[in-house]
């Protein structure tokens, strides 16, 4: 690509940051106003919206329930994914093309429709509880990521060093943990961090499978907003921006952010 | 031996699939058309319903409104962004991950504060004078459009910028030493083959503010029902279970319609597949 560009691209691409960063800043300026309503910019200074937070069992609650979910989830769909991930690119040839596509469905299925059925079928008709329902919707809506980017890792893996390993007499399942695991690992981490973020800010499956006594912080803050409009739920977006850029600096560390971009 | 591993490794997660996914939503479909009154009586009376199909069709305006910004500001960002040197680029990059991942119900609610009756907006223009009394830019399609595109950009920029990247630079050497200036370069050669990448980017956008709940739910409120919204109050506010069921079908035939249509297009249109 040329390296030039016109200065009135580059002033609309600072007008686009402009954009998608102030609306951020604003809310970081709103949870520390010490007033009891929402505004901007803040009218006096004070952290008594953050400690409120923890004055209201229901977000501690919730966190921890998003937190349990996202990571039994996220761990059950790398548990099925890897696995037909790895059948998909060894026996790429051999197994129907049908198959792969099969595991893309959760994406192409409107979320709201997904979480609306699993209601009906799992929680209503099979009577599953709360808790399992959600870990099995929240595995099922994650599983295209640990299906489709370990697949992009295992596509460029080189099937004959696992072979050579079996040759030398060691076993399927050891040859798998210490020769094709090590080469993928870029691409479980890729695929942990796409599903657990997705999970955490879920709210299209999680808003019909949460019952009572149980939520997710997301649906939570949801009910919270349509009672109070204060500063709570500034200073609550404000924590969760905060674990954002806990995840980016995972990222960063172990993939590198361009990842993000291919 | 390989037999099993071939069928049995991907099996847990194909029954996952099917037990989770494929049977819950078939059944939704098909309770549509088991009503007495008729197979497709259902569909009869959400098309003569005035307000669902009034509905149906602010969902289709919104997300192709939202999918065509999205697409001009996130190109033209993207073109910044693959111009610039390493450093600048990377900042740029982070810039645009991290509302991304910032969740749907954070970045919604930066509008409430920005656009309420006592948000930046209206507090700004009645300091200096230019109105009186707050306007009511809440629950009107216009706020609803502009959250989606605020949600949407981003992933929008992080596609284009990858498949900028991806344009072989010798191409744009070549055109460029053989006599083109900047602009039919761009129009000749960079846009054709971005378009597989801002089709499906395209795609990206379009289907998930056409089935967005959050955001909706948020800005729009009652007033501006959408598809998603509709859906969830049929389910869970009226227990109109067929009715929201209606909803649902309509929204999965919408969304795979447009799928497989425009991957279709992205494929025959794409310069570089032989």
């Amino acid at each position: 690509m040329p390296t030039r560009i016109h200065p009135v691209l580059g002033a609309f691409a600072a007008l686009v940051f402009l954009f998608l960063l102030a609306p951020l800043v604003i809310i970081i300026g709103a949870s520390l106003s010490d007033t009891t309503y929402l505004t901007f910019p803040p009218q006096g200074l004070s952290l008594r919206w953050f400690a409120n937070i923890f004055q209201i069992e229901a977000f501690r609650r919730t966190a921890i329930t998003s937190l349990q979910v996202a990571f039994l989830g996220t761990g059950l769909s790398l548990l099925i994914g890897i696995p037909a991930a790895y059948a998909l690119n060894r026996y790429r040839v051999e197994l129907p093309r049908w198959l792969s596509t099969l595991f893309v469905l959760p994406i192409l299925v409107p979320e709201i429709v997904f979480g609306f059925s699993l209601l009906k079928s799992i929680t209503i008709a099979a009577g599953l509880p709360v808790f399992p329902s959600l870990i099995l919707g929240h595995a099922l809506l994650v599983l295209p990521y640990s299906v489709r980017v370990v697949g992009a890792s295992l596509a460029s893996f080189d099937f004959s060093i696992e072979e050579a390993a079996m040759s030398l007499g060691c076993p399927p399942l050891k040859t798998f943990m210490t020769v094709v695991l090590p080469n993928i690992q870029a691409g479980v981490i890729a695929a942990f961090i796409l599903a657990f973020i997705t999970s955490i800010n879920d709210v299209s499956v999680s808003v019909f499978l949460t019952g009572p006594g149980i939520s997710t912080l997301p649906i939570q803050i949801l009910a919270h907003m349509e009672q109070f409009f204060d500063p709570t739920i500034a200073s609550v977006s404000v924590l969760l921006m905060l674990v954002t850029v806990g995840v980016m600096a995972i990222v960063e560390a172990t993939l590198g952010l361009t990842f993000l971009t291919k | 031996m390989t037999k099993l591993a071939k069928w049995g490794l991907p099996l847990p997660a194909t029954i996952a699939v099917t037990v989770l996914l494929i049977i819950p939503v078939t059944l939704t479909i098909a309770t549509t058309f088991g009503e007495a009154k008729g197979a497709f009586s259902t569909y009869a009376a959400f098309f003569n319903s005035g307000f669902r199909r009034a509905v149906l069709w602010r969902t289709l305006e919104v997300a192709l409104i939202t999918t065509a910004l999205s697409l001009v500001i996130g190109f033209i960002t993207a073109y910044v962004i693959a111009q610039m040197p390493g450093r600048l680029k990377s900042i740029m990059i982070i810039a645009a991950v991290f509302p991304l991942l910032t969740g749907v119900v954070v970045r919604s609610f930066a509008w409430l504060i920005i656009l309420g009756k006592n948000g930046i907006i209206n507090d700004t223009l009645m300091s200096i004078g230019i109105i009186n009394e707050p306007l009511s830019m809440l629950y009107t399609e216009g706020s609803v459009i502009v959250a989606m595109v605020y949600l949407f950009v981003p992933l929008m920029i992080l596609t284009l910028t990858g498949v900028l990247e991806g344009i072989p630079r010798d191409l744009i050497e070549a055109s460029a030493s053989l006599g083109a200036r900047p602009i039919p370069t761009f129009f000749q050669v960079i846009l054709p083959l971005a378009t597989p990448g801002l089709i499906v980017g395209a795609v990206l956008v379009f289907t998930g503010s056409f089935t967005s709940y959050a955001t909706p739910q948020l800005l729009g409120g009652e007033k501006q029902m959408m598809m998603g919204t509709f859906l969830y109050q049929r389910a869970m506010v009226t227990f109109d279970w067929v009715g929201a069921s209606t909803v649902a079908a309509i929204m999965v035939v919408i969304t795979i319609a447009v799928v497989s249509i425009m991957s279709r297009i992205a494929r025959r249109l794409n310069p570089m597949a032989v």
